[in-house]
């Protein structure tokens, strides 16, 4: 596969680590009164799309920025691929 | 039905009269309109077998097992065909210990010659950390009778000549060896269960693909198919490598990914070696079919898929761990590959469970394990649905595991499924 | 004789003679031959067996497609198992063996197989060998075992090399014929950079096997013309001898190209390259393969495709035989027909199952329309055929064409679906295929040469249009339209003679006939029952026969009986090009530390440590046993001092204003209020409660902080704080970058390790207690300017250092401190003795840190603050995970201290079984400690912090080791830690 970095252009998917789904960027709150499940849910159950797939890559053997692909599952197709710094923020992550 | 039973004497007399008086292995049926005690989900070795005890074990034969395509067309179809109960954690070995003596009674049990072949399977340790958890999990298997033994450098060299022990990358200092574990010829494994079964009087509906659950209240009376709505008393879902896309159609997300697994054969060749070799820290396992094929495989392609296909870097990295190790594969080729849509569970162990949704029952999740695991999974999913009960020896298999902490990781490497 | 098949003409250089051996015999070709063709030349048609019942076979195609001239190549550690002759360039001194055979190839003592042949009917095995039940493993299986398998391994490592390479185009051009020319023509001339591959030493494709013109040039004169243009291009790469196997996502294609068209014996060439393509687009041009037709006995040798004949004749001057006779279904066939009168050879009979009039006059020929072939004669060549209408003819080859199948394999890579065509009596490619890729030609289901060269063309343009390079307008070649037309015929009825569809694993229509009746339906169970199309051509001439045939029993249109679809390599490919150069010692890279060359030169044995290589330990004159070295290395260091090269554990460097609280989140342990000047030990987790990793972090300054972590999880660690950074925390002011090779670092430990420092470290910086106490961390110069951190951290337990310099002074360092302390008796120690000390002192370490323990299970429970978020700290609270009777970490001796005890053991109370249901835990590391003078473990065993002073039994089954242990405290050496505070 090939991945086009946002920054470094197309690069070889062997240069990337695998995680997993973008899913894995929305930490619960600690805090929270329901926090033992949510992190049940956020560290174990997947969506596991058929489709679409935001996900998150590594470039290991490169930059090391992780990066969000949206790539499909059952054709390999890549839609687009961002900085996961970008995507965080504006999934509300922040400091 | 096909009541034919199989034997030397009824091949020759077929023989000598034209091979005309064979019977379909298996009945195919279509839907009762009555429904069914049971409707398994997914026609593959999994679903077979646990059709075939539930009627031998249970005395429930009012089962039907639904297939979308073929039946044995998903992972039992799929895969290196080896067997061993080599686990570590006393939440699996109890189990493949009991899914390989399965094995070793299958043939007599359900008249068919799966050609379950015991020439032993080999685990190659490069260190001593390595070496101490090997010898860890050897104990582990001893515990459980399961039999275990340790080869030197020296047995090694003798035993495998082939091997480059000494300059390889990673010499091999030893290895774990278990003589029970072998090969199976992974079609016939289907067949033999669904000709079994269909002999019992289950069931086996091919070309019928589930497209909905009927649930109501939280109970779940039967599934939508594309031959029309079946009535259930109990819908068993068994569909390893689609479990993600099943199960949501009953509103339940699974701790399971999908990956794809690719594994090779090589064209046939004279013998070279008759056991199974697996080369962890490289990657890379081996075995010699009885057609004379190098069949090998290594690791998954590590991304999310549905696609039963993997890409060019695993396949040399593969073929760089073999010959890390084997350099006389040098000139063997290639012939096939082939890649199966593994369940990667969050732990790296399998599911055996009720389901929140009243008489729908799962069973998935097993990595690219499953195919050694298909007796045993088989037999305690059948007792699971007849009794309401857990099998003793798959009672760590549930899906609220995580919840609990009683997660079941051989591996040590956490909820990332790729890394299992 | 020599050559006697040998006809003037073709594209072979008969000026050229080549000597080659065939089963010993030396024999002669030319230089353009195949292997194939040169033993056509001299008549030889035996040339293998088959798989199951080892009936003679013969040459039967002229290409990669062959099922039946495979054979072993060259001899020692280069023989080569099951290679096709049809696509083995010629070269001289090529040594060729048939395979697959008892005694002689023409007395094989395996062919009393066929005898047996009615027993042995598809999948008879799943039927019989049960009884008695041990004889399966023990008799039946052995002796199917036995006679398994083709050509032989040499079972020697590999003498050759093999490339890999990486080419980059526009468009690659896949198929070197008619339709793959003139693409390549069209896309070249736009600019745009086009790859054109094809799996002929010859490019060409079927032009060159046949006679028809082209802008008034012979086929093959055009071809070469195409080729000699293209190569004057600089946008342009031929790959010729190169077969394109496999689609990959996102328009990469894997390519093998063949380098070995010469004697490989002692050759430092690779043999073959392995290329990584990228392309932009891809037209596929690979042509069409023929099919047979079944009937009786239709495998003998000197039965061929009509196309192979045809190839044979016209490029490589050979006439198969002396009186041929040509059975077909379609207009191809008469072809053959034509160009051997054409070239003089005599035509016995054309034979047409078509109710039509002849196609075309063939004079001296016989022509039966309507007619069938319905059995042969002839053990180890034919020698006569048997028609439908009662009449035999005596024939040396019957060139037989059941039509022509579209070699559309690659649009199958990505799953894509062929559908069938009736026009054509096959599949062509269905709508799904790899994203970028058209097809042209004949692969396209295009049979007519005309309309072929066509649609390459314009195909081309398409393709460079799409891509934005200006493709004009410009003629496609002409040649005749002649018409292709056929009516399928799968096979007739041969009574009870067998009639073949695949030839290698001898798969007859009866077999196909049997698994239909016993209830194996879908194409694929037909496949898996029967064998059919597993063999090492991939049914590439059997599979589609194989489909009409079922269509035929199943009383189903061939549409809904189906099809399969075709997985890569499109024709088989060697292992080692997989590999490459990676391969033996080349498996992985080999990292050295900075110390290496001194520890070499001092004699060390090394160790594999993931990629590293470490000193275990350093043997002295007179040790035999690596325990002496390892014994008094211990002994040494902690009675006076000891120096270890840690390099290999992974360094990060850390600076921002918020580094305190981002450390403060991915370890477990407090880490917001380290002072500047301190170093602290963290206990990583995973999100899972799991202990990840620990190692030692250090505060240089205010923003500024460098961490260690251990040698395994070097990189792992780096990925995950970075993740945590982007991902979770990505406005924390954290910046970070790996720094593990960048620095060189010795532990300098024992009690006079500081002392021997005070020698290196220059005079202007006080390492005294007061000034670097236990856990200080500091910066400062060493030897004269070099600058160096210093931290004074143990593993071992004793007084000790970790100090760093840059990479570059690393050794320099390493012989400083040996003659620093030359005066303390300075001792180097290893990994072993590491090890040794580590487990002394109590610190977990791999083992223990095995992804499976939680920092409560490790006995660092205490260290969890519950008032901070951090990773793990949730889900490490879960029930399961908080349990007392989980199994914790604890220390181990020996009740009896002379005993042996061993890490792997497991643990079970006294008088308990050794079964799973007894299991209490397990030994994790064992070492003998030469301060403690006996074994001792870490482990961990159920609630083991509870169960201090009780006595177990550590059982190896394995080894047969079976000894009674005391929990104890995991602290052997030093338990209050007074030494490392002095």
């Amino acid at each position: 596969m090939i991945i086009n970095h946002p920054l470094l252009g197309p690069r070889d998917s062997e240069e990337f680590v695998y995680l997993g789904s973008t899913d894995l960027i929305n930490r619960p709150d600690w805090e929270s009164g329901t926090a033992a499940e949510d992190f049940h849910q956020y560290q174990y159950i997947r969506e596991n799309v058929a489709g679409d797939n935001p996900e998150l890559w590594y470039h290991e053997q490169g930059d090391q920025s992780w990066l969000v692909v949206t790539r499909n599952t059952l054709t390999h197709e890549i839609k687009s691929v961002e900085l996961a710094a970008d995507y965080a923020r504006r999934m509300g992550r922040s400091k | 039905m096909s009541k034919v039973r199989y034997s030397a004497f009824k091949v020759l007399k077929e023989a000598l009269s034209g091979h005309k008086g064979w019977e379909p292995v298996w009945r195919d049926a279509e839907p009762k309109t009555e429904g069914y005690d049971v409707i398994i989900v997914g026609g593959g070795g999994h679903g077979l077998a646990t059709a075939y005890y539930l009627a031998k074990n249970h005395g429930i034969t009012n089962v039907a097992v639904l297939e979308r395509g073929w039946i044995g067309s998903g992972n039992v179809g799929r895969n290196t065909t080896i067997i061993r109960s080599n686990y570590l954690l006393p939440g699996n070995e109890p189990f493949y210990e009991l899914s390989m003596q399965l094995w070793e009674n299958l043939e007599q049990d359900i008249n068919y010659n799966a050609m379950v072949s015991q020439r032993g399977i080999m685990n190659l340790i490069h260190s001593d950390a390595q070496r101490d958890a090997f010898v860890r999990r050897a104990n582990s298997m001893l515990f459980a009778d399961a039999g275990a033994e340790y080869l030197n450098q020296d047995d090694i060299k003798d035993r495998y000549p082939f091997l480059d022990v000494k300059n390889a990358r990673f010499p091999i200092k030893g290895a774990l060896s278990q003589p029970r574990g072998g090969t199976v010829r992974h079609d016939a494994v289907a067949w033999g269960y669904a000709r079994a079964a269909s002999n019992l009087g289950v069931d086996i509906i091919q070309n019928c693909e589930v497209k909905g659950f009927n649930i109501d209240n939280g109970v779940c009376s039967g599934v939508k198919t594309t031959k029309g709505d079946i009535k259930a008393g109990r819908v068993a879902v068994c569909v390893a490598g689609s479990s993600g896309r099943v199960m949501a159609q009953a509103g339940i997300k699974l701790p399971i990914e999908s990956h794809v697994l690719q594994a090779f054969v090589t064209e046939g060749l004279k013998p070279v070696m008759d056991n199974v070799i697996t080369f962890g820290a490289g990657h890379f396992y081996c075995s010699q079919s009885d057609k004379g094929g190098l069949v090998f495989g290594g690791d998954i392609d590590a991304y999310n898929t549905y696609a039963q296909r993997g890409n060019l870097p695993v396949v040399e990295d593969v073929c760089s761990g073999g010959m890390a190790i084997m350099p006389m594969i040098g000139r063997a080729r290639l012939l096939r590959s082939w890649g199966g849509i593994m369940d990667m569970s969050m732990d790296g162990s399998p599911f055996i469970d009720k389901t929140e949704i009243n008489e729908l029952y799962f069973n998935g999740g097993w990595c690219y394990g499953g195919f050694k695991a298909t007796p045993a999974s088989g037999y305690c999913y059948a007792h699971l649905l007849a009794t309401g009960e857990y099998h003793e020896v798959a009672s760590a298999f549930r899906l609220d595991r995580f919840r609990r902490g009683a997660m079941i990781d051989e591996k040590g490497v956490g909820p990332q499924p790729n890394l299992h | 004789m020599n050559q006697i098949n040998r006809i003037k003409g073709g594209i072979v250089d008969q000026s050229s003679e080549l000597s080659f051996t065939f089963n010993g015999q030396s024999l002669k070709g030319y230089q353009g031959d195949t292997l194939a063709s040169a033993l056509l030349a001299n008549n030889k048609h035996l040339v293998g067996r088959s798989f199951k019942y080892h009936r003679p076979r013969g040459i039967f195609t002229a290409g990669s497609e062959e099922p039946n001239a495979i054979m072993e190549i060259g001899t020692g550690a280069y023989q080569e198992p099951n290679t096709r002759a049809t696509v083995t360039q010629l070269h001289d001194g090529l040594i060729a063996n048939s395979q697959n055979h008892r005694g002689p190839l023409s007395f094989d003592f395996m062919a009393i197989t066929d005898m047996f042949s009615p027993l042995l009917s598809a999948g008879f095995y799943y039927k019989t060998f049960m009884w008695p039940k041990a004889f399966w493993e023990k008799i039946y299986e052995p002796a199917i075992r036995n006679s398994a398998g083709l050509g032989r391994l040499s079972k020697q490592e590999d003498p050759d090399t093999y490339d890999k390479g990486f080419r980059y185009c526009d468009i690659l051009i896949v198929g070197a014929g008619a339709s793959g020319l003139s693409a390549a023509l069209t896309a070249a001339s736009s600019g745009a950079k086009v790859i054109l591959a094809d799996e002929d030493f010859l490019m060409g494709g079927r032009l060159n096997s046949e006679t028809n013109e082209i802008d008034g040039m012979t086929g093959p004169q055009w071809a070469m013309n195409a080729v000699a243009k293209l190569n004057t291009m600089d946008n342009v790469t031929l790959m010729p001898d190169t077969t394109i196997f496999g689609a990959y996502d996102h328009g990469i294609y894997g390519a093998i190209e063949n380098r070995a068209n010469e004697a490989r014996e002692n050759n430092a060439k690779p043999r073959q390259v392995n290329w990584r393509i990228y392309s932009k687009r891809t037209i596929l041009c690979a042509g069409a393969t023929e099919r047979a037709i079944a009937f009786g006995n239709n495998d003998r040798p000197g039965i061929m495709l009509a196309s192979a004949v045809r190839t044979y004749l016209n490029r490589f001057a050979v006439a198969t035989g002396e009186s041929i006779s040509v059975y077909t279904n379609n207009d191809d066939g008469w072809r053959t027909a034509k160009d051997l009168i054409d070239k003089g050879v005599n035509v016995e009979a054309v034979i047409d199952s078509r109710k039509i009039s002849p196609v075309m006059e063939v004079p001296g020929a016989r022509t039966f329309m309507n007619t069938n072939v319905v059995n042969t004669k002839g053990r180890r060549a034919i020698k006569s055929i048997k028609l439908s209408n009662g009449k035999t003819i005596n024939t040396d080859t019957l060139a037989v064409s059941g039509g022509w199948n579209p070699n559309l394999h690659l649009t199958c890579h990505h799953r894509g679906v062929p559908k069938y065509n009736e026009n054509i009596c096959s599949f062509v490619p269905g709508e799904s295929a790899p994203e970028g890729m058209t097809v042209a030609g004949r692969a396209n289901g295009t049979m007519v040469l005309a309309k072929a060269i066509e649609e390459g063309h314009n195909k081309g343009i398409e393709a460079a249009k799409e891509l934005g390079f200006d493709a004009k307008k410009s003629e496609h070649a002409r040649t005749d339209n002649i018409n292709y037309n056929i009516t399928a015929n799968w096979g007739v009825e041969s009574g009870k003679e067998r009639a073949w569809v695949d030839y290698q694993n001898d798969v007859t229509v009866k077999d196909i006939r049997l698994a239909n009746l016993e209830g194996f339906k879908s194409v694929e169970h037909v496949k898996r029952y029967t064998t059919l199309g597993m063999a090492t051509d991939q049914g590439k001439t059997a599979n589609v026969l194989a489909i009409g045939v079922m269509s035929e029993n199943l009383g189903k249109s061939v549409d809904d009986t189906g099809t399969t679809i075709f997985r890569p390599p499109y024709s088989p490919v060697a292992i080692g090009a997989f590999a490459g150069r990676r391969r033996a010692k080349e498996f992985y890279p080999t990292r050295y530390t900075p110390s290496h060359k001194w520890a070499d030169e001092k004699g060390a044995v090394f160790v594999e440590v993931g990629m590293w290589y470490r000193a275990q330990w350093f043997p002295k004159q007179g040790e035999t046993f690596w325990r002496d070295s390892v014994d008094r290395e211990v002994r040494q260091t902690r009675a006076s001092v000891g120096v270890c090269d840690v390099t290999t554990l992974g360094k990060i460097d850390l600076k921002g204003s918020d580094i305190s609280e981002f450390l403060n989140r991915v370890y477990a342990n407090a880490f917001a209020k380290v002072p500047v000047g301190k170093t602290r030990y963290g206990l990583m987790l995973r999100e899972d409660g799991m202990a990840m990793d620990d190692g030692t972090t250090a505060r240089l300054a205010e923003d500024h902080f460098v961490m260690t972590t251990t040698t395994a999880n070097a990189v792992s660690v780096y990925r995950h704080l970075q993740f945590c950074h982007q991902c979770l925390w990505p406005d924390l002011d954290v910046h970070m970058i790996s720094v593990t090779e960048q620095y060189a670092q010795y532990a300098v430990a024992g009690p006079n390790s500081r002392k021997l420092l005070q020698k290196i470290v220059d005079p202007d910086f006080d390492i005294s207690n007061e000034a670097l106490p236990f856990m200080g961390a500091t910066e400062l110069t060493v030897c004269g300017g070099t600058p160096a951190r210093l931290f004074r951290i143990s593993f071992s337990g004793e007084l000790a250092y970790e100090i760093a310099v840059q990479t570059r002074y690393g050794d320099s360092l390493m012989r400083a401190i040996m003659e620093a302390g030359d005066e303390f008796d300075v001792v180097a120690y290893g990994t072993e003795a590491l090890g040794v000390m580590r487990i002394e002192k109590g610190h977990a370490a791999g083992p223990e840190l095995n992804g499976q323990t939680s920092a409560y299970d490790l006995g660092m429970g205490g260290m969890i603050s519950g008032k901070k978020d951090f990773i793990g700290y949730t889900l490490g609270m879960r029930e399961e995970l908080q349990r007392d009777d989980r199994m914790q970490m604890v220390g181990f001796k020996p009740v009896n201290t002379g005993d042996l005890l061993q890490a792997g053991a497991h643990l079970v109370n006294i008088g308990d079984e050794p079964i799973t249901y007894n299991d209490q835990g397990w030994i994790s590391s064992c070492i003998y400690s030469p301060i403690m003078e006996h074994y001792i473990g870490l482990g961990f065993i159920k609630n083991g912090q509870n169960r201090k002073g009780e006595t177990v039994r550590a059982v190896d089954l394995l080894r047969g080791n079976d000894v009674e242990v005391e929990i104890v405290s995991p602290h052997f050496v030093d338990p209050e830690g007074e030494r490392l505070r002095v």
